[in-house]
């Protein structure tokens, strides 16, 4: 190998790497790294591969479970759904890409979970996302990066054929700077025939197909461009790479044909790190060698260098495995589909990741020094003496009538309806959409057999900030909540731990709050976290971090989905209930936070079995179709929650809640646990044998009426639904 | 009964048409590259982004191999059903008068719709009732349908005007509400809202069942 352009130590901080993690690179190598090599390990021990300040907190996390198929570690997770049918997802973030392009960033975000759930053999079946920005009031930034992000993620899924189902999206100060742009995705595969990723079979082909390879996406690495060009003006090339989803949609339908037919030992996408990651991890898994010749990749542009090819984060690639006698099978479908395939590696005995220039070898790793030799490093967690975040701006008089704070808190961005967002996505194709998004709490996917999947993603940073623990339950609690009120139980769960940098004490006792949070959360739910993701240093040197923001998507089974839930009031003359275990306080809410208060420090306590038993009644309700509507109360309480009620099912309701000690608490308190049903009195008494539940009112007539200690709320729907609509003008 | 759905790389509601289609007759996926239509008695341009409709939706479809079958299959006389996509796809082959342009939002749009049946007497909507307003989903980027003045005149007066928005509904600014309309030998169908999508009460309207009922119902007449 060249001696004379070794990169030195220098190099290797610049691209991330510690002076202790380069000489430990040194030591499993026996010599100092080349360029090529050095490219490899930056990246391979780099946060977003290596997890390594988040790894030890993972490895707290539940993972098994009755209906668990494939836990972390593989492309996705998967469950059991019965009729011999897994459900593989992920959620993944795509946030600074997004912050530095949205469009572009928010459409490989999902390119990208696409490829992690058809990398498994499944085929995708619907995307949902989860969004933070600054506030859109005040920040043209923020309008900016939410305007390109929607358009992005719709661009993609709606050009793929895979609905865009559900999602979320908030508006916090602390998020300006640094928006948060995650994606989910699930996918149907027959449980006997997931695929994984690990290399087998010394001898067998390694073939690269899709997208030919270019500059873009080539990050850290671009220090060692400039060194290896000598040119100090030398363009940084844009790291943010540019999706087709026309090419994903070939690669899609050409992997499904691969796997159908039986001619490939494993697959694997490439994603973060490119060829550099998807070949060292399929080897690791397989717990083989693999050499790659980069003469042999078809490239996008000529004069580039054997470092480049190995870390180019092109999109739309795939890397299979294939046993010689099959190749030229393979390399058939592949050009059907117009994705040339090409032979550009081989499985090996040697235990090494070996890089080819034609003859010439540019790079020689052990595998496991690569994937599996990355120190892990413990946090040092240490509580804030004092509030980390400042207190946002009040735009609402404490002296406001109720009557005004609803309709401010229903035009509220956290609480708006979503409609500008979820009518730029196609939330139908595949014809398995049973409740599209405003019908329900929760997203509802037919399954063959006439049952019904449920999925919801969540996550409320506010909450979190002001108490990682209880705040990130209650986040998997909202999700579960979710699930009831369409009448499906858990499945399983995954997550993106959106945080700051966890080398600061202060995050780092967020990360681990909140890890235990969700750990204890799903292993009392029993939804074990099959596989997510992690994004740290989620932080401004000016803005400071963002709020701790654990973004959960859970996915769970109804067995009819006929009889799936809705939000929206339905029959005039039913009776509108509040049920559950619902300790509803004003601490942290979003009329805290429209009234200018500082995060609290803490949230009540939880009882989480309480909640869960309220969930497991409401879910009875649902499925024994005796509700005509279940609607999980959350940001803005029950006041906002009822509102919502009325403008989904587009008919009013009256209410007396009589005398209260803490009206503004009742009406607009959050915290888990509460629900407002309606149905016949009959159907409520029925119900009310199984949770504790107040009858308050009644529905009917064309506005929303409701009387508490003296207050009083009277607001026609158009009202309501012109306050509801106040995303609206910025899209306009 | 046999329908036959096309498909391109880039789409995406072929699965969809199949499935809709299914419900009234048989129906099979026929690929861009064979000429061979099968001998299908209706055709389905189905809705998606064929070949990613980069240039422009429909312009690079209406070249390859299947669509120079299709555009035979229409001239004699077969029933071609256009669907978003689809119908893009058969205003760049000339066999339907007008274009798709841009929508007026210039936003991808997706909106539950009403349509009211202007003509109720044509080979795809003679289930429908004259007048009647019918609940479909439309979703697409380029929808708003072009045609100069005077030929929108003749559609009108030709009857070729099938469906149109109703009021409040027209998102994408297509000239006189038109939502969909046939060729002057009324074989020949586009429209951008998808019946395929309004066929089962569970995932929203059996409305767009009215469509594959009415071509079916036409192809017992035909074959009759």
């Amino acid at each position: 190998m060249p001696e004379a352009t070794l990169p030195t130590r220098a190099d290797a901080l610049a691209l991330g790497l510690t002076s202790a993690e380069y000489d430990l690179v040194i030591e499993k190598l026996g010599r100092e790294p080349n360029q090529v090599e050095l490219a490899m390990f930056s990246l391979l021990w780099s946060e977003h591969c290596a997890y390594k300040h988040s790894k030890k907190l993972l490895m707290t996390l539940p993972t098994k479970g009755p209906a668990v198929l494939l836990g972390p570690g593989e492309n996705a997770g998967a469950v059991d759904v019965g009729g011999g049918l897994a459900c593989a997802f992920k959620v993944e973030s795509h946030n600074h890409p997004s912050a530095v392009e949205p469009f572009q960033g928010a459409a490989t975000g999902v390119g990208g979970i696409l490829r992690d759930i058809f990398a498994l053999g499944a085929r995708p079946i619907a995307v949902l996302d989860s969004l933070r920005f600054g506030q859109p009031e005040s920040s043209e930034r923020s309008r900016y990066l939410l305007a390109g992000a929607v358009s992005g993620i719709g661009h993609y899924g709606n050009s793929i054929g895979v609905p865009t189902v559900g999602g979320e999206v908030y508006f916090e100060g602390p998020y300006e700077q640094n928006c948060l742009v995650n994606a989910m995705a699930l996918g149907f595969a027959d449980s006997d025939k997931l695929i994984r990723s690990a290399a087998a079979g010394v001898g067998n082909i390694v073939v690269l197909y899709g997208a030919s390879t270019g500059r873009d996406g080539i990050g850290g690495a671009s220090v060692l461009a400039s060194a290896e060009l000598g040119d100090a003006d030398e363009d940084k090339r844009p790291t943010v790479q540019v999706g087709d989803p026309f090419e994903e949609k070939k690669l899609l339908e050409c992997s499904l044909e691969l796997l159908s037919r039986g001619l490939i030992v494993a697959l694997q996408d490439l994603g973060a790190a490119g060829l550099t990651s998807s070949a060292s991890e399929m080897a690791s898994k397989g717990g083989v060698g693999i050499d790659i010749d980069i003469a042999a990749v078809p490239l996008r542009e000529p004069g580039m260098e054997p470092f480049e090819v190995m870390v180019s984060e092109s999109q739309e690639r795939m890397l299979c495995v294939v046993e010689p006698g099959k190749l030229d099978e393979v390399i058939e479908v592949t050009g059907k589909w117009e994705v040339h395939g090409t032979a550009i590696g081989t499985v090996t005995d040697t235990g090494a990741m070996r890089v080819f220039d034609g003859d010439e070898i540019v790079g020689d790793m052990p595998v496991a020094a690569l994937v599996d030799d990355c120190p892990l490093y413990d946090l040092a967690p240490q509580k804030p003496a004092a509030p980390i975040y400042p207190a946002p701006e009040a735009t609402l008089s404490t002296e406001a009538t109720a009557h005004l704070t609803l309709l401010e808190l229903l035009a509220s961005p956290n609480i708006a309806s979503r409609r500008p967002l979820f009518e730029q996505y196609d939330s139908i194709v595949q014809s398995r959409t049973v409740r599209r998004p405003e019908e329900a709490d929760a997203a509802v996917l037919l399954l063959p057999d006439g049952a019904a999947l449920a999925v919801s993603i969540d996550g409320n940073g506010r909450r979190v900030a002001a108490d990682p623990y209880r705040g990130t339950i209650g986040v998997v609690l909202e999700c579960a909540s979710n699930l009831a009120c369409v009448g499906a139980e858990p499945l399983g769960t995954t997550n993106n731990l959106n945080f700051g940098n966890p080398e600061k004490p202060h995050i780092a006792w967020q990360l681990t709050e909140s890890v235990r949070g969700l750990g204890d959360a799903c292993r009392a739910l029993v939804a074990p976290i099959v596989g997510g993701n992690v994004s740290l240093y989620n932080e401004g040197a000016a803005a400071g971090p963002i709020y701790p923001t654990p973004v959960i998507g859970m996915v769970g089974k109804l067995p009819d989905a006929g009889r799936a839930g809705r939000l929206g009031f339905a029959q005039e003359g039913d009776a509108v209930a509040i049920a559950g275990h619902f300790r509803p306080s004003l601490a942290a809410s979003e009329l805290a936070k429209l009234r200018g208060e500082p995060l609290p420090d803490g949230l009540p306590d939880i009882d989480v079995d309480a909640v869960i038993e309220a969930q497991a009644a409401i879910r009875w309700a649902v499925r024994e179709g005796i509700l005509s509507s279940a609607h999980d109360i959350a940001e803005g309480g029950f006041a906002t929650a009822v509102a919502e009620c009325c403008l989904a099912g587009g008919i009013g309701a009256t209410l007396d809640l009589g005398p209260a000690d803490d009206p503004w608490a009742e009406l607009f308190g959050e915290g888990p646990g509460g629900f407002v049903v309606s149905g016949h009195p009959a159907a409520l008494a029925r119900l009310a044998e199984r949770v504790s539940l107040d009858v308050f009112g009644v529905v009917g007539a064309d506005d929303l009426r409701i009387t508490i200690a003296g207050e009083t709320i009277d607001a026609s729907l158009a009202e309501l639904r012109e306050a509801h609509s106040s995303l609206a003008r910025f899209f306009a | 009964m046999r329908f036959g759905v096309l498909r391109f790389p880039g789409s995406c509601d072929e699965a969809d048409a199949q499935l809709a289609a299914a419900r009234v007759g048989e129906a099979s996926i026929l690929w861009h590259q064979d000429r061979d239509l099968q001998g299908v008695d209706a055709v389905i341009v189905p809705g998606g982004f064929s070949y990613g409709d980069y240039l422009r939706a429909g312009a690079i479809a209406r070249f390859s191999p299947v669509m120079e079958s299709v555009i035979d299959f229409a001239r004699g006389g077969g029933f071609v059903l256009g669907i978003c996509n689809g119908f893009q796809v058969l205003c760049e082959a000339g066999l339907l008068p007008g274009a798709l342009l841009p929508n007026a939002n210039r936003r991808f749009t997706f909106r539950q719709l009403d349509l009211e049946v202007v003509q109720g007497d044509t080979a795809f909507t003679r289930a429908c009732e004259p007048g009647e307003t019918l609940s479909i989903p439309a979703k697409h980027e380029s929808g708003r349908y072009y045609a100069p003045e005077a030929m929108l005149d003749e559609l009108e007066d030709a009857g070729q005007v099938v469906l149109r928005y109703k009021p409040e509904q027209n998102f994408n600014g297509s000239l006189r509400d038109i939502a969909g309309v046939c060729n002057e030998a009324g074989n020949v169908f586009g429209l951008m809202p998808h019946p395929e999508h309004a066929v089962d009460a569970l995932t929203g309207s059996t409305d767009g069942l009215r469509i594959f009922e009415s071509m079916a119902l036409s192809m017992r007449v035909a074959h009759a």
